[in-house]
């Protein structure tokens, strides 16, 4: 009985060395074999041998990939890291001082730069957010009914009004800047937020016509198919069927026309002069311009200020916004 | 796929559906009501000041009197205003610099992040980051503090004995931190690539490397190829983009274009014209010269593109 049971353990074990003997005469014979190959076959088994070895180094060449990588990071954000220190530092120091090591946490420089305008720098946040409201406001509201048309009915023209919308994204902005800025200040609406939001109210960022197109087009018709034979009209499918289903288009929008709308400095400083209608670019600027040397402190923190909320958005919205660029491509 | 896509494919297949016309356009009513926000966003907002434009660029005006037609004397004007020229000469260097920078490094590092590596999304966010924040003021305020005489740049370079120069100060070095700052920001170039990169079919490298090939000849015989039309798409958009620049040279020079002209983007000099001196007519007329310029490179591209970029289908 023992014998029987041990029996196949030593089989095993022989087997096991057995498979390394058999492995060398394998490769022995194969190496024979392969002086008889035909070339094409024989390099194919080098090919596949060399790809053995390479795995070996895999691991390194892994290392040192994440290596070169984590280098090229480190340089990009270190000028960034090396802003937030500096806010905290006293302005002497930040023009002495590469390192990040911060010795004493000085918050100085954020109430100095709060308070260092006319208004509190919160309230040209609080402009800018208006701004930023109604821009996203304009622009769901538009670009979304534009692009129901674009991609669902069929209408006269609309290949030529596709191709004019297409082009009008790469149009630049300063050829109809100026006369733009005449209409509008013959409208009494230099110094308002009208010139920044009503555009958006009237589709002009096209782009996100386009990025909610390509996600219209996405969606099964028979699902609108279904809701008109349930005798649903086009502004119902639009609101109740289509609708509900772009959220994630629509997110990608919101969180894009934040970023940009906060960001937008051309703008801002063609139609808002007055102070107490600044934006956070413009406002920042006109800090730049206020302060001397002496006080980079102050204007590093204010930076720090506007870039934070355009952080904030990228941290919670990063899935949408990598998906709107890789689906559309723009910045 | 993309927006460029879209046109070329608009372009190349007319009247496709020139027999079901009646069909086509069933939804006409409802269509134009749902258009109607863009229709007149495109007529009021873009075409009309478009013309508008056109017209002001033969007139002189300034914007406290109504405008008088001056006939070709802002063309005149253009073709003899000396810092117009440096303008053109400061923008095509930081266009055809910067952009190639920009895209190379985008490819480089798409080429190193792909297919299912650890962190992967980590590090393309902290990649990405910069292209997000790049066009802001604060961060040009962040370029004027480090590329400044007494700089992050140059407090390093003391560290191992090098007086660095003032970049910004210096008008030979100043336009060179602005092509810094758009390389910086390779990020979102660099998310189409790496969209691009997935999509070339893992068999071709596999079949190929079965062959012997080097990794090098894979990237010039597979991958440039298959990316093709991603590289025209990135090259044409960022060429647009980079000639529309602004707010870094703005804040930089302090709204100058200084020192000695040397970061005067086309776009600060039209805002000065227009914006500074009130000289709505010639701003007008520098505006389309842009217009023409960015057309002009954007139908190079199309053109060119023809002898380098490869379409699967």
């Amino acid at each position: 009985m023992t014998e029987q049971i041990k029996s196949p353990v030593t089989d095993d074990r022989k087997a096991a060395t057995g498979t390394d003997e058999e492995f060398e005469l394998i490769a022995a014979q194969a190496a024979l074999d392969e002086e008889r190959l035909p070339r094409e076959q024989r390099n194919r088994l080098r090919a596949l041998r060399r790809r053995e070895r390479k795995a070996k180094w895999s691991v390194a060449r892994s290392l040192l990939k994440h290596l070169m990588i984590i280098a090229v990071a480190a340089v990009m954000i270190y000028p960034l890291l090396w802003m937030v220190v500096s806010s905290l530092r006293p302005t002497d120091v930040i023009f002495r001082e590469p390192g990040l090591f911060l010795q004493t946490f000085q918050w100085e420089n954020y109430a100095e730069g709060w308070t260092a305008l006319s208004h509190p720098f919160g309230h040209f946040m609080l402009n800018s957010a208006i701004v930023v409201l109604g821009s996203i406001i304009g622009n769901l509201v538009s670009c979304s009914m534009a692009a129901y048309a674009f991609a669902r009915l069929e209408f006269r023209f609309k290949g030529l009004f596709f191709a004019i919308m297409l082009m009008t994204i790469m149009l630049p902005i300063h050829v109809i800047i100026v006369p733009q800025y005449i209409m509008f200040s013959q409208l009494g609406w230099v110094n308002t937020f009208l010139p920044l939001i009503v555009p958006k109210l009237l589709a002009t960022d096209a782009f996100f016509i386009f990025l909610m197109v390509q996600f219209i087009r996405g969606i099964p018709r028979d699902i609108d198919e279904a809701a008109r034979i349930d005798g649903a009209g086009h502004p119902r499918i639009f609101l109740q069927v289509i609708l509900p289903l772009m959220v994630p288009a629509l997110a990608t929008t919101t969180i894009f026309t934040f970023i940009w709308t906060w960001s937008d400095f051309f703008s801002s400083l063609i139609y808002l002069t007055d102070p107490d209608m600044f934006t956070v670019p413009v406002a920042l600027r006109a800090f730049v311009d206020a302060t001397s040397e002496s006080n980079w402190g102050a204007l590093f923190a204010m930076s720090i200020v506007t870039l934070l909320p355009v952080f904030i958005a990228f941290v919670l919205g990063q899935k949408f916004l990598v998906k709107g660029i890789a689906t559309t491509g723009m910045k | 796929m993309s927006a460029l896509g879209e046109l070329s494919r608009l372009k190349t297949s007319p009247g496709r559906g020139k027999t079901k016309i009646k069909i086509k356009h069933k939804d006409n009513k409802a269509a134009y009501w749902f258009l109607l926000p863009w229709l007149v966003g495109l007529v009021a907002i873009t075409i009309g000041p478009m013309f508008m434009s056109l017209y002001l660029s033969f007139t002189d005006y300034n914007l406290l009197q109504a405008p008088v037609w001056s006939g070709f004397e802002n063309i005149v004007r253009m073709m003899e205003d000396a810092r117009l020229h440096n303008s053109l000469k400061v923008t095509f260097i930081y266009v055809l610099v910067g952009v190639p920078l920009q895209l190379a490094l985008a490819l480089g590092v798409a080429m190193l992040l792909d297919r299912g590596m650890r962190g992967l999304a980590i590090y393309r966010s902290i990649f990405y980051l910069p292209s997000l924040l790049g066009s802001s003021v604060a961060i040009a305020v962040l370029w004027k503090q480090i590329f400044g005489t007494s700089g992050l740049v140059n407090q390093f370079l003391a560290m191992v004995g090098i007086q660095g120069p003032g970049w910004i100060s210096d008008p030979n070095t100043a336009l060179g931190t602005l092509i810094l700052l758009n390389v910086w920001t390779f990020g979102s170039p660099m998310i189409i690539f790496l969209a691009a990169l997935r999509q070339v079919p893992v068999m071709y490298y596999e079949a190929s490397s079965i062959d012997g090939a080097s990794k090098f000849r894979q990237f010039i015989t597979i991958t440039l190829p298959m990316i093709s039309p991603i590289i025209f798409f990135n090259l044409v958009l960022q060429v647009i983009g980079a000639f529309q620049s602004f707010t870094q040279a703005f804040i930089v020079s302090g709204g100058k274009g200084g020192p000695s002209d040397s970061t005067m983007f086309f776009t600060l000099y039209l805002y000065q014209q227009g914006f500074g001196r009130f000289d709505m007519g010639y701003a007008s007329a520098i505006a389309w010269l842009l217009v023409v310029i960015v057309g002009a490179f954007t139908a190079i591209n199309f053109l060119a593109s023809k002898y380098w970029v490869f379409y699967d289908d």
